[in-house]
């Protein structure tokens, strides 16, 4: 190997890298602009959706009560709901989203309840639609406030305090720190699209640099200078590993970017989405800088893998017909890795891909078990050695080359 | 210290020793290409491969250039062994066809200056000889325009400067005028010349015979991938009582020429 050779062939493949357009989209402009925005975009619409349902004020219609007026002046108190007169055809009007909620007072309510018997009051919504689970959530709200007077009343009448019905408060507490947490809920998500992101990253070079190459006809033209074939592809397979690991970072980086902005959105509205988020930027450059250094010997892999495959193919097109489907064998491991309940063990953290997957979860999670860690990062190492190995030798074969 | 030029005798630049390619093919099985190819180029001395489509002239050419590997036999280039050291080889050799096209997204000058890396030109002198080799071929006016906005004709001329940038004593040429217009296919016509004027050994193939007729010291017929005949112009004209190059091709070729080959080509 020589590797002022390498280098020479590096930079050339470099500049005509950055000059392809397709690179400029793939690389800079997908991830830079396409993630924010689709992040944005979504939280802006949920926030605003939600925003909307909120402020609406539900149609609520009381069906019966007219003999017992107390529970009837209670409901019509709620300031965020507006009571209609009853009609008949109430349950269509839920469906039809004309009245968001009803409620039945059962007859002879309020002599029922004067005289401690059991009965029900129904709330009928329409479930999956959340303004109509906003508007019987208000309902159940009153109704509640009634019945925790009621039973008051009762207990006053009786001198006997109101603390008898709570001997013991039950609280539930959090000890994970906050980065477990986010770990639990987005953290798997962001190894996964480093992952992804070092493959599609890789795959445009890997095709142009190879199929293209012998598209365009210039594959005899270097091929007939002194370079050496091992030069020739270490140089050409660096190039497929800068483009896969600019493309991951650039990634990663706007999307911290998107998180930043997104919990700006969110400060009005506190949601689940938006403490997320927040525990995102409390993340820190260490799990991010150890993400990349498991992910790296995976760009390898996928550079040189993505590299032997496409030098078969005669045309650009061909190439890309026989990478597609590796899409789905990176998908399907990584996304197995997001399933809850998938914990590393030390046979999963031989399988490629996922192992890295899994780690990246943990690593963001703020757990680091090293024996797994080093496990997982030479497993890998050995992988990506070998299709690396394989591409220098497939690259020296004149049939693969020459393939008519 | 000054030399002393012994010339003792004129050493073959290319001389290839049974020199053969065997192709494995899924539908036809094992094809020789190339069978047993023996021939040798004197220095300053044009070697012209004459051949119908599919005759084994690309497939010797690019054993030559070390672009495939011989299957059996060998050859010497510059006194370098194919097999044995084959970027020696490269080293020396100028290698242009039909197919050895230019990066696109590079310009000329880029391109020229990217071979003349490849070749181990130290950067301090790499700019004097581009320079050098652009002006001669006088392609100042377009040198830093990319090369997929070039026209056919500068395309030609960068793949030339591209291939003489390291100076190579062995210009090797695969039917060079393939599907060029007569003007472009002239500038190569006279580049092949200027190669000999300058001392190098130039071997080319081709099944233009007014391009061989022009321009070969010695001429090869060459057919089913054996070498039929072999010598200068006048003396194929002697041994086969032809005077035409094309009557004499067919005189040649034509008993070895058969019905099935006639279907699948």
């Amino acid at each position: 190997m020589n590797s002022h050779a390498v280098s020479v062939v590096y930079r050339k493949e470099l500049t005509e890298w950055l000059r392809d357009r397709r690179t400029l989209i793939s690389t800079v402009i997908v991830p830079l602009l396409l993630f924010p925005l689709i992040i944005l975009g979504f939280s802006y619409l949920a926030v605003t959706l939600v925003g909307k349902a909120q402020k609406e004020v539900p149609k609520i219609m009381i069906l019966g009560g007219n003999d017992s007026p107390q529970v009837v002046a209670a409901l019509q108190k709620i300031e965020t709901v507006q009571i209609v007169p009853y009609a008949t055809d109430w349950k269509n009007q839920i469906s039809e989203k004309e009245i968001r909620a009803a409620v039945d007072i059962p007859e002879g309510f309020q002599s029922a309840l004067e005289k401690n018997e059991d009965q029900t009051v129904r709330i009928y919504f329409y479930e999956g639609e959340i303004k109509s689970a906003f508007g019987a959530e208000h309902i159940e709200k009153s109704l509640k406030g009634y019945r925790d007077q009621v039973v008051k009343e009762r207990l006053a009448a009786k001198n006997i305090a109101t603390s008898v019905l709570t001997p013991f408060e039950i609280k539930q507490e959090n000890v994970a720190p906050p980065e477990k947490v986010s770990g639990a809920t987005i953290g798997g998500f962001i190894g996964y699209l480093v992952i992804l992101l070092c493959m599609t990253g890789a795959m445009y070079p890997a095709i142009d640099l190879t199929a293209g190459e012998k598209e365009r006809g210039t594959m005899e033209t270097i091929l007939s200078s002194p370079v050496s074939r091992v030069d020739l592809v270490l140089g050409k397979f660096l190039l497929v590993l800068s483009a896969a690991l600019a493309t991951a970072v650039l990634s990663v980086l706007s999307m911290g970017i998107s998180f930043a902005a997104m919990r700006y959105f969110n400060a009005s509205v506190q949601s689940g989405r938006g403490e997320a988020s927040a525990l995102i930027l409390q993340l820190g450059p260490k799990p991010v800088l150890f993400i990349f250094v498991m992910a790296l010997p995976l760009a390898v892999f996928f550079a040189a893998t993505l590299m032997t495959i496409a030098l078969f193919a005669k045309t650009y097109k061909e190439a890309q017909s026989y990478l597609t489907p590796m899409t789905f064998l990176v998908v399907i491991p990584a996304v197995a890795s997001l399933l809850p309940g998938v914990e590393l063990t030390p046979k999963l953290a031989l399988v490629p891909i996922l192992s890295t997957s899994l780690v990246c979860k943990e690593i963001i999670a703020g757990t680091y078990h090293w024996n797994s860690i080093a496990m997982i990062f030479a497993s890998t190492c050995v992988y990506a050695a070998g299709s690396l190995f394989l591409a220098v030798k497939m690259f020296q074969r004149e049939d693969v080359l020459f393939r008519s | 210290m000054p030399g002393f030029p012994i010339q003792i005798e004129v050493l073959p630049v290319i001389e290839t020793r049974r020199l053969s390619k065997l192709f494995k093919d899924k539908k036809r099985g094992e094809i020789r290409a190339v069978d047993g190819v023996s021939f040798t180029c004197k220095p300053g001395q044009i070697y012209g491969l004459l051949g119908a489509n599919g005759a084994g002239k690309t497939t010797t050419l690019r054993m030559l250039a070390t672009i495939l590997e011989p299957s059996d036999g060998t050859a010497i280039v510059c006194g370098h062994d194919v097999v044995e050291a084959p970027q020696k080889v490269r080293a020396n050799v100028g290698f242009l066809s039909t197919a050895t096209a230019l990066y696109p997204r590079l310009t000329s000058q880029e391109m020229v200056e990217y071979f003349g890396r490849l070749n181990g030109i130290p950067e301090a002198d790499l700019k004097k000889r581009v320079d050098e080799i652009l002006t001669r071929l006088d392609m100042n006016s377009f040198r830093d325009r990319r090369c997929d906005k070039l026209s056919t004709g500068m395309k030609q001329k960068t793949s030339i400067a591209r291939t003489l940038i390291h100076d190579p004593q062995v210009m090797i040429f695969d039917e060079p005028t393939l599907g060029l217009d007569i003007m472009t296919a002239r500038t190569i016509i006279e580049f092949i010349r200027e190669c000999r004027q300058r001392g190098k050994t130039v071997i080319f193939s081709t099944h233009v015979m007014s391009e061989v007729e022009k321009l070969c010291d010695v001429i090869g017929i060459i057919h089913g991938g054996k070498l039929l005949v072999e010598g200068p112009l006048p003396e194929l004209r002697r041994k086969c009582s032809e005077d035409d190059l094309e009557e004499i091709f067919v005189k040649v070729v034509g008993p070895h020429y058969t019905n099935a080959e006639a279907h699948t080509s």
